[in-house]
């Protein structure tokens, strides 16, 4: 397996989207949290509380996380889009094996360029708004949350390349389930329309970096729930790569 | 020893049968050409031989294990199948060496086979910038990775100019004539005849014919090597199958090689000693005729 990952590795870091979507990610996190901080302290009349300026700074999720899902896709659509699956087929015939080569190397990286961005973003924006420290309570969490929430984004996004093996068709669904239907979800009726709207995607998993009030799920079950989706897509994605001629 | 033994092997999508009951066995140091028209199954096959492709029926299996049970299999099997498909933005000794790394092959034999295929100078370029002839030498340098017993080419002379076919010939028999195994498609019969010891044809899926190249030259009854030499009476004492016509000798049943073997032991110089193919194209028209999948 060391081999297999040593081998992914290389993939990863010797191509340019990787560094494209990270920056994207990290550039995403910074501008939006940076500007609305901004925002914030030139209009705000006094001291901005503690879980308010946390918030602002970590605005950017929503959009950063369509960056990093859109590596994730790449991370198989591309050899698919290439035809270069073949020849990483024929070195690692056994294909979870490749799929799982494939997500632990990119969560590895996805988990140390999101926590950095997310710890940099939240320094530099409460220097601006004199906010809490990263120590403080509850802090800490939506922080290291937003970091957690992210890299589940990239993974979410590399199960919907291997399962769509298609880069725009992959990238399309990960807009889809991460931004655009969960927010459609709201108009559905009912006790249980509120249900599959809480526990929809992002709705879920946001609970552990910006908590909705009316959302009923935690922090962490919130962000076990969206665990869940993705886990369900990449079963699913495993399942048809086995099956699948490449 | 046999390294690749193909069992009623069967590949249907849906309705169209790709591949129908195939068996074939490939042997160690000889070119197996594997031949047949165009959309007869040879790709299918050789996705299946490399685990890429599932059989609808029948196995097939290398060196005696399906190639999904290799644990190393690049230092067993070899293969270039699309050169063109590689991710354009890796560097070539990047793309090798992710290759390598997988199967714990030293990083070192990156650049063994880059100087092999004579692309070490351009080994820190983006491969998409590469022509034909380079994406093939990477490809190929991606098949000797690991130094494999077992080689595959998927029609690797298509779109070659003749210096690039010239050594892709050149080096195939260089690697039969190591005692591996070179299992190479075509839907060229000239190009195999130049290349393959043994044959393997197929058509619609189908097994035409599983010969040698020597036996399948002497079944086409029209088949014959141009001979001529200064001293033409004395070749065609030696070669008594030989016909004369206008000035030069037509022979049939013997390969060039033959003839040319003779004669120099003879010591009798020859101006020319030409393969006619006509009747090679036409002996592998007239068997895979029936075949064909779009007749004009």
């Amino acid at each position: 397996m060391m081999e297999i990952l040593a081998s992914e590795w290389t993939k990863m870091r010797s191509v340019r989207s990787t560094v494209w979507t990270l920056a994207s990610t990290a550039l995403l996190m910074l501008a939006i949290g940076v500007l609305l901080a901004l925002a914030v302290a030139g209009s705000a009349d006094g001291p901005v509380n503690d879980a308010e300026a946390t918030r602002v700074s970590m605005a950017g999720v929503t959009f950063a996380s369509l960056a990093i899902a859109t590596l994730g896709v790449l991370v198989v659509s591309s050899e698919y889009r290439t035809g270069a699956i073949r020849t990483s087929l024929m070195a690692v015939p056994r294909r979870l094996r490749l799929l799982s080569g494939k997500i632990i190397v990119f969560t590895v990286v996805a988990l140390v360029a999101c926590l950095a961005s997310s710890v940099a973003t939240f320094l530099i924006a409460q220097a601006i708004l004199d906010g809490p420290a990263l120590g403080e309570p509850g802090t800490l969490r939506t922080v290291a949350g937003t970091g957690l929430y992210l890299t589940a984004s990239g993974l979410f996004g590399l199960a919907l390349g291997a399962l769509v093996r298609h880069t725009p068709g992959a990238i399309v669904a990960a807009i889809a389930l991460i931004l655009v239907l969960p927010q459609l979800t709201n108009v559905l009726p009912g006790e249980w329309g509120t249900a599959v709207h809480n526990h929809f995607t992002s709705n879920a998993g946001l609970q552990i970096a910006m908590p909705v009030e009316s959302n009923p799920l935690g922090p962490w079950s919130g962000f076990g729930v969206y665990l869940a989706w993705i886990a369900v897509t990449l079963v699913a994605a495993a399942v048809l790569m086995r099956r699948r001629d490449a | 020893m046999t390294t690749i033994r193909a069992t009623s092997l069967t590949k249907r999508y849906g309705r169209t049968v790709a591949v129908s009951d195939l068996s074939f066995d490939v042997q160690p140091g000889q070119v197996t050409g594997f031949l047949g028209p165009n959309g007869a199954g040879k790709s299918t096959t050789m996705r299946m031989i490399l685990g890429l492709d599932r059989p609808s029926d029948g196995s097939v299996l290398v060196d005696g294990l399906p190639y999904q049970e290799l644990r190393h299999p690049l230092r067993k099997v070899g293969a270039l199948l699309d050169a063109r498909a590689v991710h354009g933005g890796r560097s070539a000794r990047n793309h090798l060496l992710a290759i390598a790394q997988s199967n714990g092959i030293p990083a070192s034999r990156v650049e063994e086979v880059l100087a092999l295929v004579g692309l070490s100078e351009v080994a820190r370029r983006r491969i998409g910038g590469f022509s034909l002839g380079m994406s093939q030498r990477l490809g190929i340098a991606a098949a000797l990775l690991g130094d494999p017993e077992i080689l595959l080419f998927d029609e690797p002379v298509n779109g070659l100019d003749p210096e690039g076919i010239l050594w892709i010939r050149t080096l195939m028999r260089e690697l039969a004539a190591e005692g591996r195994t070179v299992f190479v498609s075509s839907h060229l019969m000239s190009e195999m005849a130049q290349t393959a010891d043994h044959l393997v044809v197929i058509g619609r899926g189908r097994l035409i014919a599983d010969t040698g190249v020597a036996e399948f030259i002497g079944r086409s009854s029209q088949g014959y090597v141009r001979v001529r030499s200064p001293r033409l009476d004395e070749v065609a004492k030696l070669i008594e199958i030989g016909e004369p016509h206008d000035g030069h000798l037509r022979v049939t049943g013997m390969t060039p090689l033959e003839i040319g073997t003779i004669t120099a032991r003879a010591g009798l110089p020859l101006e020319e000693l030409t393969f006619v193919q006509p009747s090679l194209e036409a002996a592998y028209m007239e068997l895979t005729k029936d075949s064909l999948e779009f007749s004009s």
